[in-house]
């Protein structure tokens, strides 16, 4: 163990890796699986569906990778960071980086032209010829351009048979332009006929025997186009079965078969050659960004939006969450982090191995995969503290005015170990239910939900008025309500001997045994937030956030006030296993940590500029076993770890200068680590480490906020030195404004 | 049945909206594709047989009417010959410079199902029910049945020479046979599977074979396959699944590189023999386009050099361009849709207020209703009398109705099949009608290509063989032959319009040779021949203060033609030296009346089936940069400036699916619409598709 003093934030794992299509190595008799995940290319094993290791290295986002054509056991990536970097993927080693020196998009290979790499650089497709030198690091110095006006999305450039010719289509034009004549053939389309349909290239793929281009379309169309070295003459046929646009396309090596997948999440396969006869494989979870098949075409590797691959019909889940609604939750039973996963799905994720468990399916409705339908989502889910009840909230017409939802509870069944549907209460508000909590007694369990129509309901296992028989089924036990106003939040103190429902600027104390309303607590201005009690020796403390930037601790034995500080928590979270609770303050743009005890209002543990983002979900995850640290400012992680959820928040990084890379993962988790040894008071600490430390329950990935931060500033610094020709064709590139790119990562497929 | 709506249009004009004209187009069953002479053949259900001009905008150049009981299933052109032969089991051959039946014999085989021509143009194949391909000498002016060749069990549905003429393939009952000729033998037998399922115990039908020069067969059946055979060896090579229900019709181009096929789902679907690898000759068929331009079966796919034609049970015949085979696109190469013959089958007389409408196997005599009072423009006016239907005159014999005339009075009624013509007299007393038929007709009126009334109802003209017309004076005792009008020179094809001069001097006349005659009536002789131009009149009208002749042809120029100066007008030449506008060259479908307003002599009445036009030739003509389409625009003007901003073509485009428009003596309009929603509504319904979302 190497010995570290501080606290840091580490990047845990389940970012995106969807962002480019993954490839799979083509030898060996379990291929591996490469995708891009970040600022690294993550290699994972199809055998054992395990992810295996991480190749680090690039300091921005990696935009692209493509397996060596000379040696099938190297991979080249690019990045934004304006470098191609040549791994042995299988033992995860760095072989070369060829500097190129502005942002890259995109790569390209073809075995018909050796040494040479074809990059998205702005607009422009330019050739590469890498130099071949011994040296770990070399310039690339010559770049000729192919072609400009590429469409920036890179599955709208493919090459064709032998790399004889590359053909791209951005918007409505498909380009063919071949090497060896040095000519382009370009054939548009209409931007709507008649009867609607809109001709938008989305996706391009070429045959790889035959001078076939399949190209995908906006409407959901796959045009096959042929004979397109005439202006004229050139033809293509149409086949339409998605009915959204078609994200993407792919041949099979030998050309039998077309696959292609759009927002449907329906796999289709295509014969190639028979006109339109296909075969689809369904359900396959979120909406299909990306294809690819391996070379020897026995495994297809599909990317879906919610970051799920499946590889020939294996399931192979990363932790998913482009729409995480529910808090996050830890399931009591299998320490597993409960949050939203495929549509209509509650996930189980476990922390320890960051792979996915398995998906609850909560909704109980088949999902349509189709743009624009309001469908069921799991919007709130609890567990009770022994993990033997779930309780969920699923609702339907958010946006639009009649609400649907239903509260369900499930009950752990010990045989098929899962949850099982107990109850399901069509109506259990007559408004949207903003909250829910289990009571934390051990005895009885009670679920309490407060709504927006004014109310909050305990729920029991009641007991059957006409057979007197204790049943299992869960009902009403109290309806309660303060003056009408609308609840905020509620919860349970440790001992489930006191509820606190907060009523816009009133926190209300019910005493749950007699359903009396013991006392009320104000303190004006604002509306509160959260809510949570003291734990252990703290039980006596409640602390409350408001909306006008105010974190209350209130003595329930005096009923009065015990501090109060003026500091805006966007989410107050209390470990279960200590006094400690943790508060996330947004402040200018940035967002701080703060851990304290209820009892003193001086914070044990300050941490600045967490990340950049406003953190509005957040666990404390119990430790399999308790930590010695008698570090003062570490010691509250001893017992617990906590993991929190960021979202990017590309809006607001200004256009011109791309996002860092821990940006640009729509979402990753962070955990706090604790080192072991070593000791600091300070409560503004240092939080750039020189060591990268394996954690006792491995931690696989770690990066700092503080080197991404310097690795942004590197992009623009570094520009070899050009001929004057080469700078010619380079000034577009430069010039170009990249803001697109934070679109193109921003949108949502 | 619609009834009249008596509306003010247009400000000027009080019109009768007539949707009760319950015109039914025949289905279209055969197409046969003359690339020497660029005309294309149609076979319609009923048994007519039309021909279209390709290179003409597709005008329908001759009509021959059909005839009760006489289902024609296969058409073929040798050389400018064209035959045709149907299940009453004879193959009929076409005179078709006098547009009609030239002779029929029997093949003795029972049904025919297919005919085709070798490219030699030296023989003539049928299949027939009882499994014989039988073989047709032709000659000069007949054709000889030479042989058969071996017969097979089922029945012959479809067949296909090879270029060369020493082979037929020969599409049947669940195989395809392939014949030598020269010795009569089958040399291969392909079977052809049957579908998968319950339909496994459905017989497969070759409904379509095509052989072509490299000894490719390919087929088209029931199962919904086009199947690529190699004749050598008698193999598959590649099936393309192209539909769920069957592939109907084949055809494939001159030169051998697309082929398109007709399917019952209303598809057309084109396959293109490619490179599959560019600059290499190993070249594949390949499906390609889609074209989804029919509702109901498609029967007949025919590819010509610029376009697929294609017709079916919904009665239309499409016309598709391949736009990568043309090379200016232009108004000639878009999309046209062909749903009514291109001749008048309404004919009005004016001072009554009668209606005649032709029907194939009848006619029926409507009177126009009444109204009342006066409305704004463009809204519709109380009915105060119904229009009545007076009378439905029932062919007699078999043929169908070729043409049929009212006299402008509404006491004379005529028309005509192939073999026999026939006058009636029609009384008309308050509520009583009756008509009597003239028993005794001259000899020389026993049929016509076309009939016309003088304007004072005194004559009739009667176009007849040799592009004579024959006149006849009507009287109340009968009718009786006044004289023959010839032309001077010229072809004997059959006339299909003619146009008398209301002060009764002047009778024109128009052939499918694109030829204008003028004669005199009071001399009885040819006054003049107005230059040929090189499209076909499609209607053409005397004016009748100044006498001159307003042509109207089907690449939509238009000529006025002074007849007694013998010379276009200046008005014409300016038009021609100007130009016309572009929107209105572009329009596809030709003019079909030229009508003259007595109250306004400046105006010329035009209409086409999409709109109705006033052509004002004392205004400016349009040119290219004007806007044509301008009355939204002069109705927002003040009274000043829309005279700055008109120009002489005065475009109504209220009415739609337009068969005839006549202006009557009160300065009323007659349209006469059969709106096609109509006609699809009384086709059977067709296959059941599913469709997306539903």
């Amino acid at each position: 163990m190497v010995e570290e003093s501080d606290v840091r934030v580490v990047r845990f794992g389940g970012s995106k890796i969807n962002f480019r299509p993954p490839i799979i190595s083509t030898d060996s008799r379990y291929p591996f699986v490469l995708c891009t995940s970040g600022d690294s290319v993550k290699v994972y094993s199809t055998r054992t569906e395990e992810w295996l290791h991480s190749l680090q290295g690039h300091t921005n986002q990696v935009t692209g990778i493509a397996l060596n054509p000379a040696n099938h056991l190297q991979v080249y990536s690019c990045s934004a960071d304006g470098t191609v970097k040549l791994w042995d993927f299988i033992d995860g080693i760095l072989i070369k980086t060829f500097i190129i020196g502005y942002p890259l998009f995109a790569i390209y290979v073809s075995e018909k032209h050796e040494g040479i790499v074809f990059l998205h650089i702005g607009f422009q497709l330019v050739a590469v010829h890498l130099p071949k030198s011994a040296e770990q690091e070399v310039e690339a110095k010559e770049l000729s351009a192919v072609s400009s006006h590429i469409s920036p999305n890179p599955s709208c450039t493919a090459f064709g048979r032998e790399g004889q010719y590359i053909a791209f289509a951005r918007n409505l034009q498909l380009n063919v332009y071949f090497f060896r004549k040095q000519k382009t053939y370009s054939f548009s389309l209409k931007a709507t006929d008649k009867k609607g349909a809109k001709n938008a290239f989305t996706c391009i793929a070429c045959h790889p025997t035959d001078d076939c281009i399949a190209t995908g379309h906006e409407d959901g169309k796959i045009r096959l186009w042929r004979n397109f070295i005439h202006k004229k003459e050139y033809t293509y046929s149409t086949q339409h079965w998605h009915h959204n646009a078609v994200n993407t396309l792919c041949f099979t090596p030998e050309g039998t078969n077309l696959l292609s997948g759009g927002i449907e999440s329906v796999l289709v396969q295509w014969q190639y050659g028979t006109g339109n006869r296909k075969e689809f494989l369904p359900r396959l979870g979120g909406s299909i960004l990306h294809v690819s098949a391996s070379s020897d075409g026995q495994l297809f590797c599909t990317s879906h939006s919610d970051n799920i691959n499946v590889y020939f019909f294996r399931f192979f889940l990363m932790l998913s969450g482009d729409a995480v609604l529910t808090d996050l939750m830890i399931d009591p039973r299998s320490k597993a982090l409960v949050l939203n996963g495929k549509p209509g799905h509650l996930q189980f994720y476990s922390l320890l191995r960051d792979k996915h468990l398995y998906n609850l399916d909560i909704v109980q409705q088949e999902y349509i995969y189709e743009a624009g339908l309001d469908q069921f989502e799991v919007v709130k889910a609890a567990f009770d503290i022994k993990g033997y009840w779930l309780a969920t909230v699923e609702e339907r017409g958010q946006k639009s005015s009649d609400l649907e939802f239903f509260l369900k509870l499930w009950s752990y069944d010990e045989r098929t170990q899962s949850f099982v549907l107990n109850t399901t209460i069509t109506a259990a508000h007559t408004d949207r239910i903003i909250s829910m909590c289990f009571s934390s007694s051990e005895e009885t369990t009670m679920l309490v939900t407060i709504a927006e129509d004014g109310q909050f309901k305990a729920w029991c296992q009641g007991v059957d008025a006409d057979t007197q028989q204790d049943q299992n089924f869960w009902s009403c036990d109290f309806v309660g309500s303060y003056h009408n106003l609308k609840p905020t939040n509620c919860s349970f103190s440790a001992d489930s001997s006191l509820l606190a429902v907060s009523f816009q600027e009133v926190i209300t104390i019910w005493s749950p045994d007699t359903w009396e309303l013991l006392t009320t607590l104000c303190q004006p201005p604002g509306v509160i937030r959260d809510l949570c009690f003291g734990r252990l020796s703290c039980s006596k403390y409640l602390i409350s956030t408001t909306t006008r930037n105010l974190l209350c601790c209130w003595n329930l034995l005096t009923c009065a006030l015990e501090w109060s500080t003026s500091v805006e928590v966007s989410k107050l979270q209390s470990d279960p296993l200590s006094e400690n609770v943790a508060a996330f303050s947004y402040q200018s743009k940035h967002t701080d940590l703060f851990v304290f005890k209820p009892n003193e209002p001086r914070p044990l543990f300050t941490h600045k500029n967490v990340c950049s983002e406003k953190i509005h979900r957040a666990v404390f995850v119990p430790r399999e076993e308790p930590l010695n640290n008698c570090d003062e400012s570490s010691q509250w992680l001893n017992r617990s770890q906590l993991y929190f959820l960021t979202q990017n928040m590309l809006l607001h990084t200004p256009a011109h200068v791309l996002p860092p890379a821990s940006v640009l993962c729509s979402m990753f988790v962070s955990s706090l680590l604790i080192s072991n040894t070593g000791e600091m008071e300070s409560s503004e600490q240092e939080m750039n480490s020189e060591k990268e430390e394996e954690d006792s329950e491995g931690e696989m990935e770690a990066c700092d906020s503080q080197q991404e931060l310097r690795a942004q500033g590197s992009v623009d610094e570094v520009t070899p030195k050009l001929s004057k020709a080469q700078e010619r064709e380079l000034k577009r590139v430069r010039k170009t404004d990249f803001s697109w790119m934070a679109g193109l990562i921003d949108s949502k497929p | 049945m619609m009834s009249t709506d008596l509306r003010s249009a247009m400000g000027e004009f009080k019109v009768h909206r007539v949707r009760f004209f319950d015109y039914m187009p025949s289905g279209i069953r055969a197409l046969a594709f003359n690339q020497d002479t660029e005309r294309m053949a149609v076979a319609r259900m009923d048994g007519s047989v039309e021909v279209f001009h390709c290179s003409d905008r597709f005008f329908q150049e001759k009509i021959i009417p059909g005839r009760e009981q006489c289902g024609i299933e296969g058409l073929s052109w040798v050389g400018e010959r064209l035959f045709s032969a149907g299940l009453n089991g004879g193959i009929t051959e076409y005179d078709l410079t006098n547009q009609k039946v030239k002779y029929t014999i029997d093949a003795y085989g029972g049904p025919i199902w297919t005919i085709t021509g070798n490219q030699q143009g030296t023989h003539l194949a049928v299949g027939c029910e009882d499994g014989t391909v039988k073989l047709f000498e032709v000659n000069e002016d007949q054709i000889q049945f030479e042989r058969n060749l071996d017969r097979q069990k089922s029945r012959i549905i479809s067949l296909s020479w090879h270029p060369s003429g020493s082979k037929i393939a020969a599409g049947m009952m669940d195989m395809i046979q392939v014949f030598n000729v020269e010795t009569g033998h089958s040399i291969h037998r392909m079977l052809a599977d049957r579908g998968a399922g319950t339909s496994r115990s459905k017989e497969c039908v070759v409904w379509s074979v095509v052989y072509l020069s490299d000894g490719t067969i390919i087929t088209g059946d029931s199962v919904g396959m086009v199947k690529l055979w190699d004749d050598q060896t008698g193999t598959l090579i590649k099936s393309h699944n192209v539909t769920k229900c069957d592939v109907l019709a084949l055809s494939v181009s001159q030169n051998e590189d697309s082929l398109v096929a007709g399917t019952s789902e209303g598809i057309v679907v084109q396959f293109q023999f490619v490179s599959m690898v560019l600059e290499k000759d190993d070249k594949e068929w390949v499906r390609t386009r889609t074209f989804r331009n029919h509702t109901h079966d498609i029967r007949a796919v025919a590819e010509i050099t610029t376009a697929v034609v294609s017709g079916g049970m919904d009665a239309q015949l499409v016309v598709r361009p391949l736009l990568d085979k043309i090379e200016v696109r232009s108004a000639a190469s878009a999309l046209r849709k062909i749903h009514f013959p291109h001749r008048r089958l309404v004919s009005c007389a004016r001072k009554s207020g009668l209606m005649l409408f032709q029907y194939p196997g009848h006619l029926e005599l409507w009177r126009l209703g009444e109204s009342e009072g006066k409305g704004t423009p463009g809204s519709s006016l109380f009915v105060k009398r119904n229009p009545e239907k007076l009378l439905q005159l029932k062919v007699k014999g078999e043929d169908h109705i070729r043409c049929s005339a009212v006299s402008p009075c509404g006491g004379w009624i005529v028309y005509s099949t192939a073999s026999t013509l026939r006058l009636y007299r029609l009384h008309c007393d308050n509520n009583n009608i009756s008509i009597t038929k003239i028993s005794k007709l001259p000899k020389v009126l026993s049929s016509a290509n076309q009939l016309c009334f003088s304007s004072d109802s005194s004559h009739l003209f009667s176009a007849s063989a040799q592009s004579s017309v024959h006149i006849a004076s009507l009287s109340q005792s009968g009718c009786k032959f006044v004289g023959t009008l010839k032309p001077k020179s010229g072809s004997h094809q059959a006339i299909h319009l003619l146009a008398a001069s209301e002060d009764g001097k002047w009778l024109a006349s128009a052939n499918s040779d694109h030829e204008v005659h003028i004669y005199n009536l009071q001399t009885q002789k040819a006054h003049c021949t107005v230059p040929v131009y090189s499209s076909a009149v499609t209607a053409m009208g005397i004016h009748p203060a100044t006498n001159c002749l307003f042509m109207m042809h089907a690449d939509q120029q238009m000529f006025e033609y002074s007849i007694e100066q013998k010379q276009y007008t200046d008005w014409s030449r300016t038009v021609q030296r100007k130009g016309l506008h572009r929107f209105w060259v572009e329009r596809d479908t030709p003019c079909l009346n030229v009508m003259f307003n007595p109250q306004n002599p400046s105006h010329v009445i035009l209409h086409d089936m999409y709109m109705l036009c006033i052509i004002d030739q004392s205004l400016p003509l349009p040119d290219d940069k004007t806007q044509f389409y301008n009355q939204l625009t002069l109705k927002s003007l003040t009274e000043e400036q829309r005279k700055s901003q008109s120009h002489a073509f005065k475009v109504c485009k209220t009415f739609k699916d337009i068969l005839c428009v006549e202006l009557m003596p009160d300065q009323s309009l007659v349209v006469v619409e059969r709106p096609l929603e109509d006609i699809a509504t009384q086709l059977p319904a067709p296959i059941k598709q599913k469709k997306f979302a539903t």
